[in-house]
């Protein structure tokens, strides 16, 4: 849009300087636009900042300084809290690229229930999340649930997939996989689908074998897809907290907290302030995170 | 033709209608609603309902909405954020003692203190409801509870065993229940809350042996990672997940799943507070008979007694508009025709805590076996919550870490106390 403008602009800028047109819309139709951003952003943004400054009851606040990120930054869960986030993040979002690059190869190639497949495997990213929860909590009780159950038809004694501390958070991001999986098939479906069937008819006179084409045509070219895919499911990630809420509320004990969850905890436990400074705490380090990242993106697609 | 007569049907309802409405406009005026909100746990829904339907039979022309809200942390914030937001209802049902002194009552609360049924409350629940500035500003709703452990009577009969009056013995019929093939222990931390009764529930073991311990806690000069007798509680919790006297699905079962077990015998002991008897009556009304109840041992056994805990109050938030129709309410809730409403629902749970109250003569046992404990001196104390403001949030967490073998007795009391300090900061404690 830009770029044509500009291509059509350029004659006429041979000839006169350009003067800057003044809008055809009057400056006051900016403001529902502003009013709306200033009362729904910039005035909470602003007020949790001063709010992270202070203990705060909601009846009143108390100044204090920089205490609530001291304390914050100290709570003994907060680490183990950065940790189990990372693993979440990390470990769902390789998953979801892996699985779902395997199932879009699969599904765009000619398979019997093709349609069918598809839209079974799609099916749980409509589902709301609370809901998913709440299900595999059942599914995953330790002795009645119907995964348990079912081992101790094979003669398998299953674990406490959501009670024992070692597999509760693996179990929840399982789930967030298999929840989210579809998306993720779903990219990478549209970007197998792009790449032009030149590229493997070419390959093929050339001899190549079905591995060859796919570690030399489809996996460089589908790599949009995987950025996607990656940037996607690790900003989801990173902010995760519905589903590790509604499965084992950061338990048993502390063991499955998320940044997200102690920062809820805090504010469950009406430390107003103390919860306010861990979401500007939050806000920050999402944003460390995530602006390189998507600087590092934007040029990559520029290239592409 | 058909048509037209439906139509002129449909007129003469309309006007009928609207000519019924301002006839009885009048009366409608007179009627205030009372908007009231409870906990949706099913044995305070049921008494709510019943209190409703005997309040408005004897105040025509006052009705009452119940709204419900979940329990546990969640409810606690619902509760604080429609009191600052202005949102609360006409009466709400909250817990009395530390809980109570987090939602500002000075501020928010309706002073009760000159109601005239005030007169009947005893003292030891005024004490709970009472803000720092000296004046009541609640009514009790529910029975005293005691904190300790309900068990199985068949299994006791079974297998010959009597009532444990020290930890040496509890442990002792633990061993001999697990030799029979039954779970010693219930434990529930699908419900996380009801893991921490080991350390709350020995609060009178803990004041029996250092009996300044409530008041140097609140001061910031006790703690209980340096208070051996205070630490017993995690350290008890801890044992008994070594023992391995847990039913298997501890991690996973719900408080409802608890009070079941304990009564149909799937486990032998639930430590629990005693309100869950009505549970036991909505979920297995026929096994009722088959719990009994008793206090949790210490070290001594002739230092027996019980933990206590006041049960909650009724408050009014100072926003609402229907003031003196609320009053009336909360006169009722403190009345024998109030105590009488809950027994009719809920069944007898425990001593009401209005002069004249009386319970029937046929209480189920487990209500028997905690009455004694009332009628002696000395052999009660209230839960720590009710005589300190500071009660920390994470320590559910806490005892499920210990209750599970997650985090050792003496990590779990060292980080509870970290918990409690921030308890403290934030209700602006002098000394923290």
């Amino acid at each position: 849009m830009v770029a044509e403008i500009t291509r059509d602009d350029a004659p006429a800028s041979t000839r006169i300087k350009p003067v800057r047109s003044p809008s055809p819309y009057p400056s006051w139709f900016y403001l529902p636009a502003a009013i709306i951003y200033g009362v729904l952003f910039l005035f909470p943004t602003v007020a949790s900042l001063f709010f992270s400054l202070t203990r705060w009851t909601l009846f009143d606040a108390t100044f204090i300084g920089l205490g609530n990120f001291q304390q914050f930054l100290k709570e003994p869960f907060l680490l183990q809290g950065l940790v189990n986030t990372l693993i979440y993040a990390v470990l769902t979002s390789g998953l979801k690229v892996v699985i779902g690059l395997a199932l879009g190869v699969m599904l765009t190639s000619q398979i019997v229930a093709r349609g069918y497949l598809r839209a079974v495997i799609f099916f749980p990213v409509l589902v709301s999340t609370v809901g998913v929860g709440i299900t595999f909590t059942t599914l995953m009780h330790p002795t009645a649930g119907a995964i348990n159950t079912t081992l101790a038809l094979v003669g398998i004694h299953g674990p406490g997939w959501l009670t024992d501390p070692h597999f509760a958070l693996i179990s929840v991001a399982l789930v967030d996989v298999w929840k989210g999986v579809g998306l993720a098939m779903v990219i990478y479906m549209a970007g197998i689908v792009a790449i032009p069937q030149e590229f493997y008819e070419a390959a093929s006179i050339d001899g190549a074998t079905g591995w060859q084409k796919f570690g030399s045509i489809t996996l460089p070219l589908a790599m949009p897809a995987t950025i996607t895919v990656i940037i996607l499911s690790l900003i989801g990630g990173l902010r995760s907290f519905d589903l590790i809420w509604a499965m084992t509320k950061g338990g048993p004990g502390f063991t499955s907290d998320v940044i997200a969850s102690v920062i809820y905890k805090q504010y469950q436990a009406g430390f107003y302030g103390l919860s306010t400074a861990g979401n500007v705490v939050l806000f920050v380090l999402v944003a460390v995170l995530i602006v390189p990242l998507s600087a590092f993106l934007n040029r990559r697609q520029v290239e592409l | 033709m058909t048509l037209r007569t439906t139509r002129r049907v449909l007129i003469a309802t309309a006007a009928g209608l609207a000519l019924t409405t301002a006839l009885s406009a009048p009366a409608y005026a007179e009627d205030v609603t009372l908007s009231y909100l409870v906990d949706n746990a099913p044995s305070t829904v049921a008494v709510a309902e019943q209190m409703i339907k005997d309040f408005e039979a004897a105040n025509p022309g006052i009705k009452i909405e119940l709204e419900t809200r979940p329990g546990g942390g969640d409810g606690d914030n619902i509760v604080k954020t429609r009191l600052a937001t202005g949102e609360m209802t006409d009466v709400f049902l909250y817990n009395s003692g530390s809980l109570f002194q987090a939602i500002n009552p000075t501020q928010n609360l309706v002073d009760l203190s000159g109601e005239p049924w005030q007169a009947d409350v005893l003292d030891s629940f005024k004490t709970v409801v009472t803000a720092p500035d000296g004046t009541v500003r609640g009514a009790p709703i529910g029975a005293a509870m005691g904190g300790g452990i309900l068990y199985n009577i068949p299994i006791y009969k079974e297998l010959g065993l009597s009532v444990p009056k020290s930890w040496a013995e509890f442990m002792a019929n633990n061993d001999k229940i697990k030799a029979a093939g039954k779970a010693p222990v219930i434990q529930t931390f699908g419900a996380t809350w009801t893991s921490q009764l080991f350390v709350l529930g020995d609060f009178f073991n803990v004041q029996a042996s250092v009996p300044t311990f409530a008041a140097d806690y609140t001061a910031n000069k006790a703690k209980y990672a340096s208070t051996p007798a205070a630490m017993k509680g995690f350290e008890r919790q801890e044992e008994i997940f070594k023992a391995g006297d847990l039913n298997a699905d501890f991690a996973a079962a719900t408080f409802e799943e608890g009070a079941t077990k304990v009564a149909t015998g799937e486990g032998a002991h639930y430590p629990m507070l005693t309100f869950a008897v009505s549970t036991i009556q909505q979920l297995a009304p026929e096994h009722l008979n088959d719990v009994g109840f008793f206090a949790i041992p210490g070290d001594d056994a002739a230092s027996n007694g019980l933990t206590v805990w006041m049960p909650a109050g009724l408050y009014i938030p100072e926003t609402s508009k229907h003031q003196a129709e609320a009053k009336k309410f909360l006169a009722f809730a403190a009345s024998i025709a109030g105590c009488d409403s809950q027994t009719a629902a809920g069944g007898a749970t425990g001593p009401y805590l209005v002069k004249g109250c009386t319970l029937p003569k046929d209480v189920p046992p487990a209500v028997a076996d905690l009455l004694p404990y009332f009628q002696q001196d000395g052999t009660t104390a209230p839960a720590l919550e009710f005589v300190s403001p500071i009660k920390g949030p994470s320590l559910e967490q806490i005892t499920v870490e210990v209750g599970s073998g997650i985090r050792s007795a003496a990590d779990g009391a060292a980080l509870y106390d970290e918990d409690v300090k921030k308890q403290a900061q934030q209700l602006g404690l002098p000394g923290w």
